[in-house]
């Protein structure tokens, strides 16, 4: 069957993939030798004529975890894109009446004007999002970008751009009619009404999509793929900086530190169930052993005694770093479902326990909301002040830190020129067991402006936690 | 290595129809990773979130190829004398007191004895790979176990062969197909990853999703079908604690035809939250999101 790769196209298919395959490790897809050599094999087995086929079975070789699958999908539409297929027979194109892509596809006729044209688009639009056919919705915006999509004509090309579609097409501004549409004239306000919406927004985004992979699909036709797929490539969510994360990211986000939380709490516990047997009871080890004439059967182990980990989170919650206390509070949250002994702090310039928001069971989104209503963490002016809210905590909670405390700090370390009260940290760190700080910026970034993070440095062991794969190795270490 | 064998499906649509045909609706992805993992002969790892039916995927492969399912559950402190072989030292013994009555056996026949066939005991490892039947090994939640045995399972997954010192090397005689399942609650390593075909189930698309209710609560009307899916996805965007699985929404379209409800409406999802959001937070939240007050 191997042979079968040179048939199909002479030494041109090995190249593609070889290409292919180095365009997703590039995206930070780790893909060793013997993947790639799994790949190849994938060739000779599925149909290639069946670009679905091909997509699902490069990715079940090439991928390790879902999160990288969106990475994969950018890349395989560009290098496998729907044009570039082999011709396909005519009974085949019957099947797959979506796979063509073109004129033939669209239902619509071509209109004089401009304005009649996204107007009668804008009309299908609205058709094909109450009925949901989510191959329809695909054929419109290829045929939108097309139509609608063409920017000036410059001497490197044709360019394509989304927000001229989505801008003429304006699918946001159809909710109310499509709402209406939906629902029942008894069914507003309620949960219909709340079911439906997210229904649309589901199909206005599968739309978006669509209507983006064309674009990068037209743009890479006219420049070359590997111009394009530097910049398409979004990284991955668990390379997001939580310092940029947008809006879109944070869902995201949120769900890649969730299992990171369950899995820390996994690994403590474990290590703690394997520590219950401790040195070997010599004296009840020979009682026992008389009942089986003394033979030591059954050995029998002193108990233990369990050291408690116990946590100290001291987070900044101030504007500048407010994405990443939003992770290492949820984080905090999901420690505290496992472990009683988790205390958690936020300060700005002043300091307050925030222990109380986090019971188990309660919902982060809230807690953090509620820590901004109800804690009494600005004394002054709502700017970060490291040194005095340093002080009020060593000042009123004391105890919080004693000889079996790992004690966390999160925040940039900008002090806005305050004073950094590096001598109430040190002292911090001396009174508990073990001190970290995580800091979301960059480690060249540390001492330069208003950062103390070079100072803090050296007297408590700061670590650079910028994504969610940095704050899964730390926590693998704790 | 086993010399090739014949493969169980001739084509990806072929694995469709006959999974459906075994009450499991495959999506593209599934069933060309499946036909794949015939073909190549290699495990597949499926992960994804509790309930999307990786277990499930396993139980339709063996009942579509007519094969039998062997599962390998996994968990914490699972060794290889629960996972491969042991052997039965009771038995053992006994053989040994047995042979001290009469005095002909002597011990070079007696040792040779008491590590045979007959004293081993075999464990799903060891029995998968033994069988010359078709067989589908389920190696169930692979994450829960520890790291050791991975590597147990590497010898095992590249090359269908157990190495037993006392009786040599126990090659496959008929290549398993082999389902690892995982729930990612931690990492599994990259040499068994590599090894594998690795399949994502995350939860289906709507239009799938509402097939498979129809096709396992048969007595649901289409329309109260399509509402309960659009529902759960809904409460999916709702980033909860737990979001709803497949089998819950097979549990609440199960329960809204026992209580006889024709349509889903404020007053039915109050009181059947419970059947689909497992935590209190959750049902405080989808309800305050849904305005079921």
């Amino acid at each position: 069957m191997t042979s079968r790769v040179p048939a199909v196209e002479p030494g041109g298919l090995a190249g593609h993939l070889d290409g292919f395959v180095r365009a997703v490790r590039d995206a930070g897809v780790p893909v060793g030798i013997s993947q790639a050599v799994d790949a190849a094999e994938i060739l000779t087995v599925v149909d290639l004529l069946d670009r679905e086929q091909l997509r699902h079975g490069l990715a079940a070789v090439l991928l390790q975890r879902a999160a990288q699958r969106p990475t994969y999908d950018v890349l395989f539409d560009l290098w496998w894109p729907l044009s570039d297929r082999p011709p396909v027979p005519e009974d085949d194109r019957d099947e797959a009446p979506g796979d063509g892509g073109g004129e033939a596809d669209c239902t619509l006729d071509l209109p004089g004007s401009a304005e009649d044209l996204a107007e009668l688009m804008r009309a299908e639009l609205l058709r094909l999002l109450l009925d949901g056919d989510e191959e329809a919705l695909r054929r419109l915006a290829r045929a939108a970008v097309e139509r609608l999509g063409r920017g000036q004509p410059s001497p490197s090309g044709q360019s394509f751009f989304s927000y001229r579609v989505m801008r003429a097409l304006s699918p946001d501004t159809l909710v109310a009619r499509l709402l209406s549409g939906l629902l029942a004239e008894g069914d507003r306000g309620g949960l219909a009404e709340q079911v439906a919406r997210q229904t649309l927004r589901e199909r206005l985004a599968a739309f978006r999509a669509a209507v983006e992979a064309e674009v990068r699909r037209r743009t890479a036709a006219e420049k070359g793929r590997d111009k394009l797929a530097k910049s398409a490539v979004r990284p991955m969510a668990d390379q997001v900086d939580f310092l940029r994360a947008q809006a879109a990211d944070l869902a995201e986000l949120r769900r890649a530190v969730a299992p990171l939380a369950r899995r820390l709490a996994v690994r403590l516990s474990a290590r703690r169930r394997l520590a219950r047997e401790g040195r070997l009871d010599f004296r009840k080890t020979v009682r026992a052993s008389l009942g089986t004439g003394g033979v030591p059967v059954v050995t029998h182990h002193r108990s233990r005694t369990v050291h408690k980990p116990e946590l100290v989170v001291l987070c900044d919650v101030s504007g500048s770093v407010a994405g990443f206390s939003h992770f290492t509070l949820m984080l905090t949250q999901a420690l505290r479902e496992h472990f009683t002994g988790v205390r958690a702090f936020a300060f700005v310039d002043s300091t307050d326990e925030v222990t109380r928001f986090f019971r188990p069971g309660a919902d982060v989104v809230d807690a953090v909301q509620r820590i901004g209503r109800e804690a009494d963490v600005v004394a002054f002016d709502g700017h970060s002040d490291y040194g005095n809210a340093f002080e009020v905590f060593a000042d009123r909670w004391a105890t919080a830190v004693g000889p079996r405390t790992s004690l966390l700090v999160l925040g940039d370390g900008r002090t806005n020129y305050r004073p950094p009260g590096l001598p109430v940290l040190a002292d911090l760190v001396r009174r508990s067991r073990s001190a970290h700080w995580l800091n979301p910026e960059p480690q060249r970034m540390w001492g330069s402006g208003d950062s103390a993070a070079d100072r803090y440095g050296e007297v408590i062991d700061m670590v650079e936690c910028r994504n969610a794969t940095q704050l899964a190795e730390f926590v693998t270490t704790l | 290595m086993p010399g090739p064998q014949s493969p169980q499906f001739s084509s990806v649509a072929d694995v469709a129809e006959r999974l459906a045909a075994a009450g499991y609706l495959p999506d593209a992805q599934i069933s060309t990773t499946v036909f794949l993992a015939d073909r190549l002969g290699k495990p597949v790892l499926v992960e994804g979130p509790a309930g999307t039916g990786k277990t499930e995927l396993a139980k339709a492969l063996a009942t579509a190829t007519g094969s039998e399912l062997i599962r390998l559950q996994c968990y914490e402190g699972l060794d290889e004398a629960r996972a491969l072989y042991e052997w039965n030292y009771k038995k053992q013994l006994l053989r040994i007191q047995a042979s001290q009555g009469t005095d002909g056996a002597d011990w070079d026949t007696v040792h040779d004895d008491i590590f045979g066939e007959e004293f081993l005991l075999s464990r799903p490892l060891l029995t998968a790979i033994r069988r010359t039947e078709p067989t589908v090994l389920l190696i169930d939640e692979t994450d829960k176990a520890d790291v050791e045995v991975e590597a147990l399972l590497l010898e095992v997954l590249s090359d269908f062969q157990v190495t037993i010192p006392e009786l040599g090397t126990i090659t496959a005689v008929r290549r398993p197909m082999v389902v690892l399942t995982s729930n990612a609650t931690r990492e599994l390593s990259e040499a068994l990853k590599r090894r594998c075909l690795y399949l994502a189930l995350d939860y289906p698309s709507a239009e799938r999703e509402r097939e498979i209710v129809l096709s396992r609560v048969p007595g649901l009307a289409p329309g109260l079908a399509d509402q309960l899916v659009r529902t759960v996805r809904a409460l999916r965007a709702l980033e909860l604690k737990k979001s709803p699985s497949i089998s819950e929404t097979l549990d609440w379209a199960q329960t809204l035809l026992e209580l006889g409800l024709d349509t889903l409406d404020e007053s039915a999802m109050r009181s059947t939250l419970g059947v689909i959001l497992k935590h209190a937070s959750d049902q405080t939240r989808a309800a305050a999101e849904l305005r079921l007050n």
